[in-house]
């Protein structure tokens, strides 16, 4: 990054976090300068901006993160106050401007580094997008608290979190009603059906004729929608949910898996032919290989259309758990913290199946150009 | 076809008449296609006739009435709740249901259908061009690419279908209500691909051709209007194909956590309350109709715009 607009924004925040002990953090509230903690870190804080400034290169990227941390710290730490809570004036919001600015620097600095060995390299990848989120969550922290925002519209993030906490038994039956009866069956079920399907569609190629059609319109339609009657069939608990996730993810597969079975280069068709394979020695040898690919795409795409048929079918009728039957009754009950709570449960649960399944292909497919760097 | 290819073509081949050759091409194509859907229609019948046989004959039981096998099994064509209605049970219903009334009367599904299209089109066009944003400052700013890719992929693993409940209570108290919140929630789901999609488009000029856009000094403006963008037109429209479906399924679903009064997933929702399995199916139907035909536009244009582009 540009030396001189590091030092610019550097000083921008060193005058900002300076400014925040000449006002109040809100009308009425004791000044910084009177309040123990706060001061000593908002003393170090302005400090280390201005190194950071004076400095102007990769060093200002390490010392401007620890200034962040501090300024982000004692504006929490101000939010504690029930005068800045709500009602946050002028020297609280300078603080989160002084926090916000040294963070977008830091990660600026970070991710504009180039020609790094391959482990540095991987250490900033993982670590640029994981500073990018901290600074948007403590932004969404401070904005709700000190806004005053009502929790019914929008929660601070801590309190979805420390709801989180504190109903991990809820959670943890919601989680294995939806994800692993619903979710995790029906994946199963419903790509494992679309890759056999797939397979005798290679060996046949009249069925694979018709259903490459057919399986491209049905992956198109808005599948969910078949949820109240799949309901209607296999009754309210998940065998249901399951049903959904079943037909959602078996187009995709179906599809993507007949497209990656005649992913293979007629040279090495040829080769098989001349080395006598049967049927099955090439489709195991060569033609499931070099569908894997697709195979993997098609999972991933799958990963996510399976989580939300499961939860869309929750809309219409459940036992009494499960994460989109708690989403829709809380949210009646306008306990809106404990939704967040069940988004952030399905997101992780979200995260960490797509993660397992790029892990997977990682380890399957390396010989694919794609992880050949 | 070139003539070249013909002559190659009829080197290798015993001749034939054109029209026998175009017309087993017909065959080859489509044959398969005609098979496929007529054994699913078959699979229905058989399917329905024995998912209501139990139905309709306990009806008959409960009334004590003398019945017949040829009677249950006339009983399951035109059963009124059928668990599943025969084919063209439901062609019929979806025919009066979208014939039998005026267009905007509320039984219409012409009505419904058009409720879910403005927000599926709304949230569309809200979407692609958020998405397309994305792609322009993602391509031109590393920092953005490190930082935000990671977690456009992560919303994506959050199930969006589950926030529609918060957004509407959201969006509602900031006094919006109506189309905007469901096209929200269809636009979220739809941005992603068109995303992805043109920072793939937008990066597809070779480095010889951006390097010779730069021996031009050209600026970056030059190089994304005359270089980045029309590069990235064959991406833009498959991805927006693939967004335009997305955000359909996002516009019905959006309306069954809102307790929408209209649109198909009202209906979907009606119908599964007062266990009314025929219009269920009947608005699915619709749906499906708007999915094909939505692709089908888009498709259109897209022929249309790389034609005039001179693609061949």
């Amino acid at each position: 990054m540009d030396p001189r607009k590091l030092r610019l924004g550097f000083l921008l925040a060193t005058a900002a976090m300076a400014l925040a002990f000449l006002l109040p953090p809100a009308p009425g509230a004791q000044p910084l300068s009177a309040r123990p903690y706060v001061w000593e870190m908002s003393t170090a804080a302005c400090l280390s901006c201005l190194l950071a400034a004076w400095r102007a290169d990769l060093a200002a990227a390490i010392i401007g993160l620890p200034a962040a941390v501090l300024a982000a710290a004692a504006s929490l730490l101000l939010l504690d106050d029930r005068m800045v809570a709500g009602a946050a004036g002028p020297g609280f919001w300078l603080i989160v401007i002084a926090a916000w600015l040294s963070a977008g620097l830091c990660v600026a600095t970070l991710a504009s580094l180039r020609q790094l060995r391959r482990k540095a390299q991987r250490a900033i990848d993982f670590l640029v997008p994981l500073l990018f989120g901290a600074t948007v969550f403590y932004l969404w922290e401070v904005g709700v608290r000190g806004l005053g925002v009502p929790p019914v519209l929008l929660p601070a993030p801590s309190a979805a979190a420390a709801r989180f906490a504190s109903s991990l038994p809820t959670l943890g039956t919601d989680f294995v009603q939806t994800f692993v009866r619903g979710v995790l069956i029906g994946y199963a079920i419903g790509c494992g059906a679309g890759l056999l399907v797939a397979i005798l569609a290679h060996r046949y190629q009249f069925l694979s004729r018709g259903l490459v059609p057919l399986g491209n319109f049905f992956a198109a339609l808005p599948l969910v929608g078949i949820a109240p009657i799949m309901v209607m069939w296999f009754g309210f608990d998940w065998p249901s949910k399951a049903a959904v996730v079943v037909l959602v993810t078996f187009f995709p597969m179906l599809v993507n898996a007949i497209a990656g079975l005649s992913a293979a280069g007629d040279i090495e068709r040829d080769l098989m032919r001349s080395y006598g394979a049967s049927h099955r020695q090439s489709l195991t040898k060569l033609h499931l290989p070099a569908a894997l690919p697709f195979i993997f795409n098609a999972l991933k795409i799958n990963a996510t259309l399976a989580l939300i048929g499961a939860i869309v079918a929750e809309f219409f009728g459940t036992p009494t758990q499960g994460i989109g039957f708690r989403i829709s009754t809380e949210a009646g009950r306008m306990a809106i913290d404990m939704v967040w709570a069940e988004i952030a449960l399905a997101a992780l649960a979200g995260m960490a199946f797509y993660g397992l399944v790029a892990l997977a292909e990682r380890a399957t497919t390396f010989w694919h150009p794609s992880y050949r760097t | 076809m070139t003539s070249s290819a013909e002559t190659s073509s009829s080197f290798a081949r015993p001749h034939r008449a054109p029209a026998s050759r175009a017309r087993d091409l017909l065959v080859e194509r489509y044959a398969p296609l005609v098979t496929m859907v007529l054994a699913i229609v078959a699979i229905w019948y058989i399917a329905a006739v024995a998912m209501n046989w139990t139905l309709v004959r306990d009806a008959y039981e409960r009334e004590e009435t003398p019945y017949t096998i040829s009677d249950v099994l006339a009983g399951t064509m035109d059963a009124e709740r059928p668990l599943l209605p025969a084919p063209h049970q439901l062609a019929a219903a979806v025919y009066d249901s979208v014939f039998g009334y005026p267009p905007l009367a509320p039984r219409s599904l012409v009505y419904h259908a058009l409720v879910t299209l403005s927000a599926t089109l709304l949230g569309f066009l809200i979407g692609s061009l958020f998405g397309i944003a994305l792609a322009l400052m993602i391509v031109h700013s590393r920092v953005l690419e490190r930082s935000l890719l990671p977690w456009i992929i992560c919303s994506q693993m959050v199930p969006v279908l589950a926030l529609a409940p918060i957004f509407i209570v959201m969006l509602g108290a900031l006094g919006l209500h109506g189309l905007l919140p469901k096209s929200i929630i269809s636009a979220y789901l739809c941005f992603f691909p068109v995303t992805i999609g043109m920072v793939k488009g937008f990066t597809s000029p070779d480095p010889l051709q951006i390097e010779l856009m730069r021996t031009w000094s050209a600026t970056p403006r030059q190089v994304l209007w005359k270089l980045r963008w029309p590069a990235a037109v064959p991406y833009l429209f498959a991805s927006l194909k693939v967004a335009i479906s997305i955000s359909l399924v996002g516009a019905i679903v959006a309306e069954l956590p809102t307790g929408a009064e209209a649109g198909i997933g009202a209906r979907l929702l009606a119908g599964s309350y007062y266990g009314q399995t025929i219009q269920i199916w009947s608005a699915l139907v619709v749906a499906a109709v708007l999915a094909s035909g939505l692709i089908a536009v888009t498709a259109l244009v897209e022929g249309g715009v790389l034609r005039r582009m001179g693609a061949h």
